[in-house]
């Protein structure tokens, strides 16, 4: 008799726990993490940002099976506090997948991490090739374009506007390092000169020693690899020591802040970036529009959509095979074809999307435009030294 | 290499240099007057250039364009308001621990250092990012061949040189000048000749902290940038080119920053390796002078400090 009771209580309790369930969702934990201090943050909040907004839309669509809720993490653009973050998010069994780093530098870092524990990951930004290309590791993917493909054209673009002796700078952090070398060797397949190369640290104030070397060696530009922050100062210390020479930098200085940090400087400047611009992108209309109406403090900067894309990606595969980083990790690895606002993601045996299409882009009046649509195409304005 | 490119590296150097050596006036003058290292200067120098920056976005928003007003305006209230903080920290940090250890206060400013520099980055609105300094003064090029010099550039290290200057007189030709000598030479005497101990080493650090202020906003001029850890390593060179020099001496410091600024400049453009390596350069040189030379190039003179 008081078995049966007991039976009966447990059933009576099982009924109750399927009850709520049903009226209410179970939450599911996802992960963005991205530098949201220091230099580069613009960056990293305007990823931050469309994540969110990726998780507010599905979370506002009745038809999802889960409540989803992103934990926000700060890697600083630092590697080894991009191991701590990451590790913090990996060990946390509650937090099935995440969208991860615009730095390259803390991006290669972690891959390990992620691997030990086996948290599936989508790279939202960085663009270093061996994040994915340097490992096998089936946890991580990436939805945005390598360093590879950006300076391929690059070099081609920038051989192909009559620039072809070429100085560069670049910091000697993993980022910098690859787009170095990428750089050269496409540059060499164009038949442009690298008549110096500078190595510089990611934190360094003063380049007039640098600048005023590669002034006496008169060159057509000056090639820089690096983020925001040292791009600004290089810039504007070319400008104290009359450099005409014309400034190519990387999908790094690709950012409102570098604009705002140099102001009439920064006009002319060239920049390639992996991917179409939002407002070209299949899904870009619906991205800005519904980007204005969540009113976020900070734009969405280059690569917000990248990441909106990424978090949307995990949180389609986690409805369709249910919250387990196992075999969300596998069904990540057979995305094939998928549309996304970022045009069709289909990731290869590294997990790397392969998208061919680069942007070239050029500062015109305050603003990154697009080269084809600037007045610098069209002949109404110059490059430097042309 | 060519003449113009030689001035050219010579006119960087000298305006590297000049930076360097007003911020090791600071850490020599006050370890003339109380025998302390004062670890938090490089971060009172970015408190300094961000009171600056901030008095210049304020007379902005109230319409006041003028930029030789808002120079003179950056500069008094960077400097006065450092100046304020310098005597503040010297009152309730340094002087109540004056007879403990040395180590003591080494720390207390260090952790000082850290709570300025953190606070600049939490509390300034968007303080994690770079800021962009205003040019304020004219900024006419004269261009020689491979040389370009730049009319700011040359009227901020007229600037330098003025305060530097300023210091000297200070230091030699003046009432309070002789104070800071007396006490700097032997407190206790310096006391029964009836000089207030107290209100010299405030002033000292006033001093010391307004200078430091003046080369942050310089900074900023020079750069057109400024950010929250720009003091940090301004800091450990200006307190390494005071050490090189010879601490407790001014003209070592002048020296020592203006040959700390030499070495970069050498480690940059001379040797054949990537410039990311000039502060490794640098500095493994200044370890050489130390080992040399362990009172620093001009040795203080043990009857007369400042």
């Amino acid at each position: 008799m008081k078995r049966a009771r007991f039976l009966f209580a447990a059933a009576l309790a099982l009924g109750l726990a399927a009850g709520s369930a049903v009226a209410q969702k179970k939450e599911v934990k996802v992960v963005f993490i991205g530098p949201l201090t220091g230099g580069v943050s613009v960056n990293g909040l305007g990823g931050r940002n469309s994540a969110d907004l990726a998780v507010r839309l599905r979370n506002a669509d009745p038809k999802a099976k889960y409540k989803y809720e992103m934990v926000v993490l700060d890697d600083e653009c630092k590697p080894n506090i991009g191991v701590q973050v990451a590790t913090k998010a990996a060990s946390d069994r509650a937090i099935i997948a995440g969208a991860t780093h615009y730095c390259s530098a803390v991006a290669i870092g972690t891959v390990d991490t992620y691997h030990k524990f086996g948290l599936p990951v989508i790279v939202w930004g960085a663009v270093l090739p061996d994040i994915t290309y340097g490992n096998d590791y089936k946890e991580i993917h990436r939805v945005n374009g390598t360093m590879i493909n950006q300076n391929e054209v690059n070099a081609k673009f920038s051989t192909g506007q009559g620039f072809r002796k070429f100085a560069v700078i670049h910091d000697t952090t993993d980022y910098g390092k690859g787009h170095n070398k990428y750089f050269s060797e496409n540059l060499a397949k164009n038949g442009g000169t690298i008549v110096g190369t500078f190595g510089v640290t990611a934190d360094q104030q003063d380049f007039n020693a640098e600048l005023t070397q590669i002034k006496s060696l008169n060159v057509d530009a000056i090639y820089f690899g690096g983020l925001t922050p040292i791009g600004v100062r290089i810039r504007s210390q070319m400008d104290r020591l009359g450099i005409k020479a014309q400034l190519v930098g990387t999908s790094g200085i690709v950012s409102d802040a570098f604009i705002e940090g140099l102001g009439p400087l920064a006009e002319g400047v060239l920049a390639f970036r992996e991917g179409a611009p939002v407002e070209k992108l299949p899904g870009g209309q619906f991205f800005m529009q519904k980007y204005a109406e969540a009113k976020y403090g900070e734009a969405p900067e280059a690569y917000g959509a990248f990441a909106f894309a990424a978090m949307n990606l995990i949180l389609d595969t986690i409805e369709r095979v249910g919250p387990d980083r196992k075999k969300v990790t596998a069904a990540l690895n057979k995305v094939k074809d998928v549309d996304s606002i970022v045009g069709k993601i289909s990731f290869d045996d590294h997990g790397q999307n392969t998208v061919a299409a680069i942007t070239k882009y050029v500062a015109q009046d305050g603003k990154w435009v697009v080269w084809e649509d600037s007045e610098y195409a069209t002949g109404k304005r110059k490059l430097a030294g042309k | 290499m060519d003449a113009g490119l030689l001035a050219q590296f010579v006119a960087n150097g000298l305006m590297l240099g000049m930076m360097y050596a007003l911020v090791a006036v600071g850490f020599t003058l006050f370890f003339g007057v109380l025998d302390i290292i004062k670890f938090s200067h490089g971060d009172v120098l970015t408190v300094g250039t961000f009171a600056g920056f901030s008095t210049y976005l304020g007379l902005q928003a109230l319409g006041a364009a003028d930029p030789w007003l808002q120079v003179l305006a950056v500069l008094l209230v960077a400097t006065g308001s450092m100046a304020f903080l310098g005597a503040l920290i010297a009152k309730y940090l340094v002087m109540p621990l004056k007879s403990a250890p040395p180590l003591n206060i080494l720390l207390v400013t260090l952790m000082l250092g850290t709570v300025l520099r953190e606070c600049v980055r939490l509390f300034f609105p968007d303080g994690a990012n770079p800021k962009r300094f205003p040019r304020l003064l004219p900024d006419d090029a004269l261009a020689l061949g491979s040389f370009n010099l730049r009319l700011d550039s040359v009227l901020l290290f007229l600037g330098g040189l003025a305060v530097i200057v300023a210091i000297h007189v200070l230091i030699n030709r003046t009432k309070l000048g002789l104070a800071i000598r007396a006490v700097a030479q032997d407190e206790e005497t310096a006391k029964t000749m009836g000089i207030n101990f107290t209100l010299i080493v405030l002033v000292t650090f006033a001093l010391g902290s307004a200078v430091a202020a003046f080369a942050g906003v310089m900074n900023g001029l020079y750069y057109s940038e400024i950010n929250f850890g720009m003091g940090l390593l301004l800091g450990v060179i200006g307190f390494s080119a005071a050490i090189v020099g010879g601490l407790g001496n001014i003209y070592g410091a002048i020296l020592g920053g203006f040959l700390f600024a030499a070495l970069q400049t050498v480690g940059a453009v001379a040797l054949p390796f990537a410039s990311a390596y000039k502060d490794v350069f640098a500095f493994a040189v200044v370890i050489a002078i130390m080992a040399w030379r362990p009172t620093g190039l001009i040795a203080e003179k043990t009857s007369e400090r400042v």
